[in-house]
């Protein structure tokens, strides 16, 4: 045990020292320079925990029923949680897991369902959500504790990235712990339909939006047979918009749209939407039709050229036998390198809930070296621990390299996903784009309407 | 006491159901018209962490006032017309074709009544794949099955349209409903005792003249549970809107989704005043039919 | 019952034999009719199908129409397999159905048989105000769910009866009120109201009148009120994702919806199977159901 946690923390110190060296902003080197010295300090802590237990278990007396909230119902997402609850069995045998969840994005009841039975005072134990805004309401109305406690008790602070906790942290508090990381600034784009374009079909990074507005202009005049951009329905197209706004107004200028200090009523804003609106319009027509899976597989069947969607599309390809380099490439959306757009599936402790210590035990096995491990590699997105050696541990390639993007980018949080903006807030910016995009509004009022969804 | 014995029975016989809707339906009617008064914009503050205000009919205003409810409100006015007249028309047609019994009939009926077996979750799964936005050489969908037989004209972007696209989410409602209205009207047929029409064929009467003057003149009440009751349903109907689109589609905004939404965001001010708005449309569209039912028992 | 069919059958073949050339003609026509709506009725249905029987790579939007390819030999069985029973990430809709049965066939039964009897007092054994009664009933089928829906599951927190199935069946009982009793009120208001009248005079009561007059003329309507009750029971989302809504006890459309919506990866084929799977108990009570939609049971009633 005591040999394995020393390996582990190693790696994990190479893992942050390499990642910092890697980091071509300033800032992020900075930030993760002072990740690399803490995390030495808390590898002996980590140490101490894991020795004085059998299990591994960090909550002490935890037994009983766990009644948990969550959306994970089917495909490789049912197989990760059940991957925890191997973990969960192991570690607290005691515990008995009822699952009361239900399917919740894509048009599931799941967010409503947790609304209420939250708000009627029926509450789980421990709920799934996007880690951040998505959050505040329930922070709001007193219905989740502060589990910084448990980041020191389970020896966390120092395994996840500091930009991370930094995003977590509200008024000194702490109300949740990620289970997973993904990253939302991905292009995916299809060799063939790049190569049948005249285009460089070995790297599909650009390093503005004009010069990807560039590239999907080339595939309409030389493969006019091609769709240039694959895109989906509203939630993909608000995503789409989200990696335009980073990459024209910069991480800190993006970050400034959530504290005020950037104006969503501004120029700069405004040429962006106008750009969104530009890539748009190289959009396949039946994009309120698909969910982000469809247009993935435009690339894969070679039938377009770009899509832009977080790093759970690895999946599709896999599950199509599409290989990485040879059939698809994949690199930070347009505008974007250097830079992490963040989500994350995160649990709390409900405040009020019927068994709490079991919901400290399911935390700390969502944080577990054991349970990041086994629900990320079933699931395709990454361990939010810095401290696990992914190539060791088996890993795909892609989520190698996303995990040291994760450990050295500057740290930005998704609004389609819950981490930038409240539900309301996403709601009606979903709304907006959608009517923006339907043609039912134009470019100023689309404008005026996302100020408005931000007040 | 006479009285008590005529009355008695009748009463005891539907108190039960008078008291569970008096709590079911009343009582939480009532809960959620004090919540639409009020500011309890948020979770904290319907929960009680932080304090509401009553705001009187400020919320009404506020929401009437914008042009994505009035949206939805038009939407909704279009979807219940499309909706109402595809089911009555194909279902009291169908119900007309069957009555005089044709070959397999129970095999047409049930075929029929299919599509209401089908849940609206199951059916948007294939229904999104059947309205596919996409003409011309990448169609699928009905778009293709148009090429393939030759009616290319009526290829369209179904309800990717801000304006009519609520319409095109009408037809898989219809193709749902239109089964049942079929039953309706046929159990209306058929209730109509062979007497009646014996009596009319021996004055002499045609075919058409008998359901003209025979049969129809006793099928309003069958009609009018079919109007209410695809009536409700359009008013209600969000399980088809978002198995189909999502609740952010602009195109297919009707009242339930932005219900649903304010609902998602913890904004029951606003969901209960959506609410309360949608009963009294349906006051408007209940009304003509008390007044109707009054108006038979006069003439009685 | 024999002897009735055996008269209804008689006068069907009346019937088609009404009328001389012109007639023979116009059944042509109905049948053509007929046939050409069944054929647009089952289209999607077709759709259903053929993709439930496809592989993964051709489960797509773009092949609807085509048959899988392989045909017939290749058919995959997989998704049918994987609906029922579950694959690793697919949810099982067949132990679902079990427990949705439980819960839709008392529910259906006890409404339908709620609304017949407020129909029959609403409408042919009047007390006073019965209209306004049936108003406040009636009205009772608009309310808004979504809106109610915390206030509701505070009520039923409070009742505090078992969650999961016995609270669905409380519910769709309830929430059936309006509905049954109103088919079945307009459906014995058409009903000629001397019948009832008869029995009246004869001064037998109104449990008698209803047990042996009105029931027996009832059951096209108990045919429409079982098929609306036991399909919107059978296929409600909203009360079971609220009430019942955990992965190992909610009814089927939440396995469904786990099925169709809950995965990354949308397995189109294994949806569309259970999407049928789960019609096929609904498709079954219709079949049962709709031999006694025959008419002249009225007629029956009378001569009897």
């Amino acid at each position: 045990m005591r040999r394995i946690s020393i390996l582990v923390a190693g790696a994990a110190a190479i893992a942050l020292t390499l990642g910092g060296c890697g980091g071509s902003d300033d800032k992020t080197t900075e930030s993760t320079d002072a990740g690399t010295t803490a995390a030495a300090e808390d590898t002996a802590a980590a140490e101490e925990t894991t020795e004085s237990t059998d299990t591994g278990a960090l909550v002490a007396g935890a037994s009983g029923k766990l009644d948990i909230f969550t959306w994970w119902t089917a495909g490789s997402e049912a197989l990760g949680l059940e991957e925890l609850q191997k973990v969960l069995a192991a570690k607290y045998p005691d515990i008995e897991f009822v699952n009361g969840g239900t399917a919740a994005g894509q048009g599931g009841s799941g967010k409503e369902v947790l609304q209420t039975r939250m708000d009627a005072g029926d509450e789980p134990d421990t709920f799934q959500a996007h880690a951040g805004k998505e959050m505040q309401d329930y922070i709001n109305a007193d219905q989740l504790t502060d589990v910084g406690y448990l980041y020191d008790q389970f020896g966390l602070r120092n395994v996840f990235p500091e930009d991370l906790i930094t995003m977590l942290t509200q008024d000194g508090k702490i109300y949740s712990i990620p289970s997973n990381v993904h990253r939302a600034n991905v292009i995916w784009a299809s060799v063939p339909v790049l190569e049948a374009a005249g285009l460089d079909a070995t790297n599909a990074y650009y390093a503005s939006i004009d010069d990807f507005i560039a590239a999907l202009e080339q595939v309409k005049t030389n493969a006019p047979d091609y769709i240039p951009l694959a895109i989906g329905t509203t939630w993909c197209q608000v995503h789409l918009l989200e990696t335009v706004l980073i990459a024209e107004l910069g991480a800190d200028g993006y970050n400034g749209l959530f504290d005020g200090t950037t104006d969503w009523g501004g120029a700069e804003v405004l040429s962006a939407l106008g750009k969104f609106e530009t890539i748009m319009s190289y959009a396949n027509d039946d994009h309120n039709d698909m969910e982000w899976e469809p247009p993935i597989t435009m690339i894969i069947n070679g039938e377009a050229a770009f899509s832009i969607m977080g790093d759970w599309a690895p999946a599709a390809f896999d599950a199509a036998g599409s290989v990485a380099g040879s059939d698809y490439l994949y690199a930070p959306s347009p505008g974007t390198e250097g830079i992490f757009d963040f989500l994350a599936d995160a649990y709390g402790v409900v405040n009020g809930a019927p068994n709490p210590t079991a919901a400290e035990a399911w935390l700390d096995v969502i944080s577990s070296r054991e349970g990041q491990i086994g629900f990320n590699k079933v699931k395709g997105s990454i361990p939010a621990r810095t401290d696990i050696d992914l190539a060791a541990e088996g890993f795909s390639e892609y989520q190698i390299s996303a995990s040291e993007d994760f450990g050295s980018n500057a740290i930005v949080g998704s609004i389609q996903h819950g981490c930038a903006v409240t539900i309301a807030q996403g709601n009606a910016i979903n709304l907006a784009v959608s009517k923006f995009v339907s043609g039912a509004s134009d470019l100023e009022t689309f404008q005026s309407e996302l100020v408005d969804a931000m007040k | 006491m006479r009285k008590l014995r005529r009355y008695g029975p009748p009463l005891a016989l539907i108190a039960p159901s008078v008291f569970l809707i008096g709590v079911f339906v009343y009582g939480l009617i009532i809960a959620s018209f004090q919540t639409s008064m009020t500011d309890a914009h948020t979770s904290a503050q319907f929960t009680g962490v932080q304090e509401t205000h009553f705001v009187g009919l400020q919320n009404y205003i506020d929401i009437l006032k914008t042009d994505n409810f009035q949206h939805s409100l038009r939407n909704l006015l279009l979807y219940t017309v499309v909706f109402l007249s595809g089911t009555m028309f194909f279902g009291f047609l169908w119900a007309f074709l069957l009555d005089k019994r044709a070959r397999a009939e129970g095999f047409i009926r049930s075929v029929y009544l299919f599509p209401m077996a089908v849940s609206s979750i199951a059916a948007g799964v294939v229904w999104k794949w059947l309205l596919n936005a996409n003409t011309g050489a990448r169609a699928s969908g009905l778009n293709r099955l148009f090429q393939l037989i030759g009616l290319d004209f009526l290829q369209n972007k179904w309800w990717s349209n801000y304006n009519w696209g609520i319409a095109a989410i009408a037809i898989p409602a219809i193709w749902q409903m239109s089964g049942y209205v079929m039953a309706l009207f046929l159990a209306g047929f058929r209730g109509i005792p062979n007497e009646l029409r014996e009596a009319a064929r021996v004055d002499g009467a045609n075919e058409w003249q008998l359901y003209r003057h025979v049969i129809f003149p006793q099928l309003s009440p069958v009609a009018l549970s079919a109007i209410i009751i695809i009536g409700h349903m359009s008013l209600k109907g969000f399980d088809l809107i978002v198995a189909i689109a999502k609740p952010a589609s602009y195109e297919t905004r009707v009242p339930a989704i932005d219900m649903y939404q304010f609902q998602t965001e913890g904004n029951y001010a606003n969901a209960s005043t959506v609410g309360i708005i949608l009963l009294l449309v349906v006051l408007v569209l209940i009304v003509p039919y008390l007044v109707h039912t009054a108006r038979a028992e006069k003439n009685r | 019952m024999s002897a009735l069919e055996t008269q209804v059958v008689q006068s069907g073949v009346v019937d088609s034999r009404v009328g001389k050339h012109g007639f023979q003609w116009g059944t042509f026509l109905r049948h053509v009719l007929l046939i050409f709506f069944l054929v647009v009725v089952l289209l999607p249905v077709y759709v259903l199908l053929v993709t439930s029987f496809k592989g993964i790579t051709e489960a797509q939007p773009a092949r609807a129409w085509l048959l899988p390819s392989g045909w017939p030999w290749e058919w995959t069985l997989e998704n049918w397999k994987g609906a029922w029973s579950g694959l690793p990430g697919i949810p099982a809709v067949g132990p679902a159905m079990g427990r949705t049965l439980l819960l839709v066939i008392p529910s259906s039964i006890i409404s339908a048989m709620l609304g017949s009897m407020n129909g029959f007092v609403l409408s042919r054994w009047r007390f006073p105000h019965a209209n306004l009664v049936f108003t406040f009933l009636l009205f009772g089928m608009f309310i808004p769910y979504q809106a109610v829906m915390v206030p509701l599951y505070k009520l039923v927190m409070w009742l505090d009866i078992p969650s999961g199935i016995p609270t669905l069946i409380l519910l769709h009982v309830v929430y059936g009120i309006p509905i049954t009793t109103l088919i079945f009120r307009n459906y014995y208001e058409s009903v000629p109201s001397e019948l009832i009248e008869a029995s009246r005079v004869d001064g037998a009561g109104m449990m008698r009148t209803y047990w042996s007059v009105v029931l027996p003329i009832s059951v096209p309507s108990f045919v429409v009120v079982l098929i609306w009750q036991f399909t919107s029971a059978w296929n409600d989302f909203l009360f079971a994702v609220f009430f019942a809504s955990s992965p190992s006890q909610g009814p089927v459309t939440i396995a469904l919806r786990n099925l169709a919506q809950g995965a990354q990866l949308t397995n189109y084929g294994a949806s569309m199977a259970g999407a049928l799977l789960a019609s096929l108990p609904t498709l079954v009570v219709y079949i049962a159901l709709g031999k006694y939609f025959i008419g002249g049971l009225m007629a029956g009633s009378v001569k009897g």
